[in-house]
């Protein structure tokens, strides 16, 4: 849309005003197409892209109000700007628009200067929406980043039960010593793109990535049917795949990755914390700060996966596990019975 | 007279706007389309339907603003808001209106 002029639809039953509205548009620059009622509108929606609609409540045949009923249905209006013209008379009209996902209004006789202003503005919006959800994609599954489009992006958190994961690879630091920048970069890209996939293909979602520090969740934003599984098999998975790449990397001369994975069960707050111009989607609580803690005892105890109680028992025995014993992990009161996932039983890793 | 029916203010900022042709062709547009809309406004004013007489009485409004033509946007306006908006004498007056503001817009879109 950059690039290109942007596409506006005007719906007008007055032809006099269609024409004025349509005129003016043009000379600002637009691509200009026009409908002399709300059924005329949607037919020209459905059938070719438009990057804006200006929308007269007010027509025979169909409305403003019904045309944007039939938008909401269709999931139209996520992407479809609509600004609502209308006579000063008819506030209620337009804040009944507005209410139903309308992004503005402009009243008539409509200024020229008001109606750039307000279509700029308007897609603009859209511009930064576009963005914003490409953007996204890129961060999480395609059913995350429909979910955060449909929630708005809403700051705030709810509880939830799910499964959280942390993964760290081993002397991380003193690897970075002896490569160069380049090559650390590299190595990092390589696996988090193994990981990622890992992850993604149980049903998690990659929640962060601190240095060399990863952060995946099992059941949230969305539930997740037995995420403890999922998570255990993702990281066996993972564990597999570090293997595969070592041995590409012995073959090249370069020393193996090795690497921690801490999983834990439970309920935890979830939500995008932040601010209205820099948010994260994020996980807290106990449930957190223990699979946090599992994963760095991993090197400790020697086993690359370390679970937690409730983890454990949500596997029921379809993958085998190691009972380590109670731990007390430091500042905390209860011990904690802590598991080695050995992978055993691995007909099930491919669970999903 | 011109500038009693069409404020010349208006109708000048129009035609720099968006271009004295297109003025002239709207203009013409509106010529065509007005003796329909007030043929409608007596019908419907006549089988007392409250809908089509406002939004016809809005059109005419709306399309007077566009030009300037402040005396018919009034009269259109009346009959708007009218409780209720039937008043047979106003759409008397604003066919009359019309009549003048039609002279006057040929005069001035085609100097």
């Amino acid at each position: 849309m950059s690039e290109s002029r942007a596409r506006l639809l005007v719906a007008e039953d007055n032809k006099v005003s269609r024409l004025l509205l349509t005129r003016s548009l043009e000379l600002q620059g637009y691509h200009v197409q026009s409908a002399e009622n709300g059924q005329i509108a949607l037919q020209m929606l459905s059938k070719e892209e438009f990057d804006l609609l200006l929308l007269d409540i007010n027509m025979p045949v169909m409305g403003g109000f019904e045309v944007l009923e039939q938008l909401v249905k269709a999931g139209s209006l996520r992407n479809l700007p609509v600004i609502v013209t209308s006579a000063l008379e008819d506030m209620t009209g337009v804040v009944r628009c507005i209410e139903l996902g309308a992004d503005d209004y402009i009243y008539k006789p409509v200024n020229p200067v008001l109606l750039k202003a307000r279509v700029n503005s308007s897609l603009e919006k859209k511009r930064l929406r576009d963005q914003q959800r490409d953007l996204v994609r890129r961060f999480a599954t395609a059913e995350v980043a429909q979910d955060m489009e449909k929630s708005g992006f809403a700051l705030g958190g709810k509880r939830v039960n799910a499964t959280v994961m942390f993964s760290d690879i081993r002397d991380f630091t003193s690897m970075c010593e002896t490569q160069t920048p380049e090559e650390t970069i590299e190595l990092l890209n390589d696996y988090y793109m193994l990981m990622f996939d890992c992850i993604n293909e149980q049903g998690g979602v990659v929640n962060s990535m601190i240095g060399d520090g990863l952060m995946a969740v099992f059941g949230a934003p969305l539930a997740l049917l037995d995420s403890a599984l999922c998570a255990s098999c993702s990281a066996l998975e993972m564990i597999e795949t570090m293997e595969a790449f070592n041995v590409e990397r012995a073959l090249a001369g370069k020393a193996p990755i090795l690497i921690g994975i801490g999983i834990a069960t439970g309920e935890m707050i979830a939500g995008y914390t932040g601010t209205n111009t820099r948010a994260t989607y994020t996980c807290l609580g106990n449930t957190v700060n223990l699979a946090a803690r599992l994963e760095a005892h991993t090197k400790l105890a020697g086993y690359a996966i370390l679970i937690e109680g409730e983890t454990c028992a949500a596997l029921r025995e379809r993958l085998a596990v190691k009972a380590l014993g109670p731990l007390v992990f430091k500042g905390k009161n209860a011990a904690v019975e802590v598991f080695a996932l050995t992978g055993a039983g691995s007909i099930l890793k491919r669970a999903k | 007279m011109s500038h009693n029916t069409i404020e010349l203010a208006t109708f000048r900022e129009l035609q720099v706007n968006t271009g004295v042709e297109f003025v002239a062709d709207l203009v013409d547009t509106f010529l065509q389309e007005t003796p329909a809309i007030l043929s409608d406004l007596r019908d419907a004013s006549a089988t007392q339907n409250v809908v089509r007489v406002r939004r016809a009485a809005h059109s005419l409004k709306s399309n007077g603003l566009a030009f300037g033509a402040n005396a018919l946007a009034d009269l259109a306006r009346s009959i708007e808001v009218g409780d209720p908006p039937f008043d047979t004498d106003l759409i008397d007056a604003l066919e009359v209106e019309f009549a003048r503001v039609a002279m006057a817009l040929k005069e001035l879109s085609h100097v």
